[in-house]
């Protein structure tokens, strides 16, 4: 799958993310993660999206996400949406 | 058994992990009405991985598709079945076609995911005047069925009726979809009371329900699970007279008797049945009691 576009999905609620996916050159995707429980979890939050991603396909862009306690569940589904959403090109009529 | 079906909206994780926390017997993770539409893909996504790692959950685990006059329904179908949820509670449902349709799809899916066909059961949401009318049909469309759910705001609605806390609008429908469920030998489910603040109404409200032959009731707070939980659990008095009633059945049989009276009154088949259904309720709520 390749990011075509800007893309996002996910909250700032409680236990939710937000994720913004953006498309970059390049053979390699750059992280790039801010948490409330940064120190504790910011490598398996980096892990759960890493995994998504790599399962999808995706081989270059940039992951932005911005935690509010969501478990890795929650990461791996808003990082999925945001990337499918990324992936669609847009229509120029 | 399911007293409490709470619904839970898709796409809000806070809801979502909390959900077991709750202690409703059944939790609804709603795509439907819960969801923007600007969502659904979303929802979809976070739902079919809360399912993925919810595999030991020791409730029912049921989810609320998009209706068939959608573009949403398959998709939330090819997402979920997958992970194997107890349940699909599919809206406004108006027909056995419907139903059957539905099914193929299940069939389809199940088929081409190794799945066992026809493990995931239906809840059908009769919440159309066309669907009470058809509801012994939809009951008995296919052994999918599980349960027939009464969604009265949107039965109203086609009505041309107002919803009220009495609810007289919806009494036909409430009968009518009783009488259909039970003689498919599937389970009857109310519909939800929507007054969040009212603890009162609500336990009249659930407590008539159960009167007319409901199993149980969906619930749109988690505050009214508890409440819901005990009205459609039986009593003390209850429990008490089921004993009394399956005692004496079988030392009436152990004697060779045939007729046997209780308290001055005949026992007879029905009361020996509802004696039963009373125990098998008891047992299953709160173990070996007996």
């Amino acid at each position: 799958m390749k990011i075509q576009k800007p893309a996002m999905a996910g909250t700032l609620e409680s236990s939710d993310c937000m994720v913004t996916v953006t498309p970059e050159g390049g053979e390699s995707v750059r992280y790039e993660i801010e948490s409330i429980v940064m120190e504790r979890y910011g490598d398996a939050i980096e892990r759960a999206a890493r995994e998504t991603v790599e399962s999808l396909g995706v081989t270059s862009g940039r992951i932005t996400i911005q935690d509010r306690g969501a478990l890795d569940c929650v990461i791996a589904a808003r990082v999925e949406t945001a990337i499918r959403r990324a992936a669609v090109k847009e229509v120029v009529v | 058994m399911i007293r409490s079906m709470a619904f839970l909206p898709g796409n809000t994780p806070n809801m979502l992990i909390n959900g077991d926390s709750f202690g409703a017997d059944a939790l609804i993770l709603d795509l439907e009405d819960a969801v923007a539409p600007s969502q659904k893909d979303s929802a979809r996504i976070l739902v079919r991985n809360y399912l993925r790692t919810h595999k030991d959950h020791s409730g029912t685990l049921v989810v609320r598709i998009n209706s068939t006059d959608t573009d949403y329904w398959r998709e939330d179908l090819q997402a979920v079945l997958p992970e194997r949820p107890d349940c699909i509670l599919p809206t406004k449902v108006d027909g056995a076609d419907m139903v059957r349709l539905i099914c193929r799809e299940m069939e389809a899916i199940e088929r081409a995911c190794g799945m066992e066909t026809g493990s995931v059961g239906l809840m059908p949401l009769l919440e159309t005047a066309m669907g009470i009318e058809q509801a012994f049909a939809i009951a008995s469309a296919s052994p999918r069925v599980k349960a027939l759910v009464l969604g009265g705001e949107d039965l109203t609605a086609d009505l041309h009726s107002k919803r009220t806390k009495e609810g007289m609008e919806i009494l036909y429908a409430r009968t009518r979809l009783v009488c259909a469920a039970r003689a498919a030998r599937v389970e009857a489910i109310d519909t939800p009371f929507t007054d969040v603040n009212d603890m009162e109404g609500l336990r009249a409200d659930a407590a008539f329900a159960k009167g007319l032959g409901f199993g149980g009731k969906l619930v749109i707070s988690p505050r009214h699970i508890d409440t819901v939980n005990e009205v459609f659990s039986p009593s003390q008095e209850e429990i008490d007279y089921a004993r009394e009633v399956l005692h004496c059945i079988a030392e009436a049989k152990e004697n060779g008797l045939g007729v046997v009276a209780l308290r001055g009154k005949m026992i007879d088949a029905p009361i020996v049945a509802r004696a039963q259904q009373v125990f098998d309720a008891a047992r299953t709520i709160y173990g070996d009691i007996f």
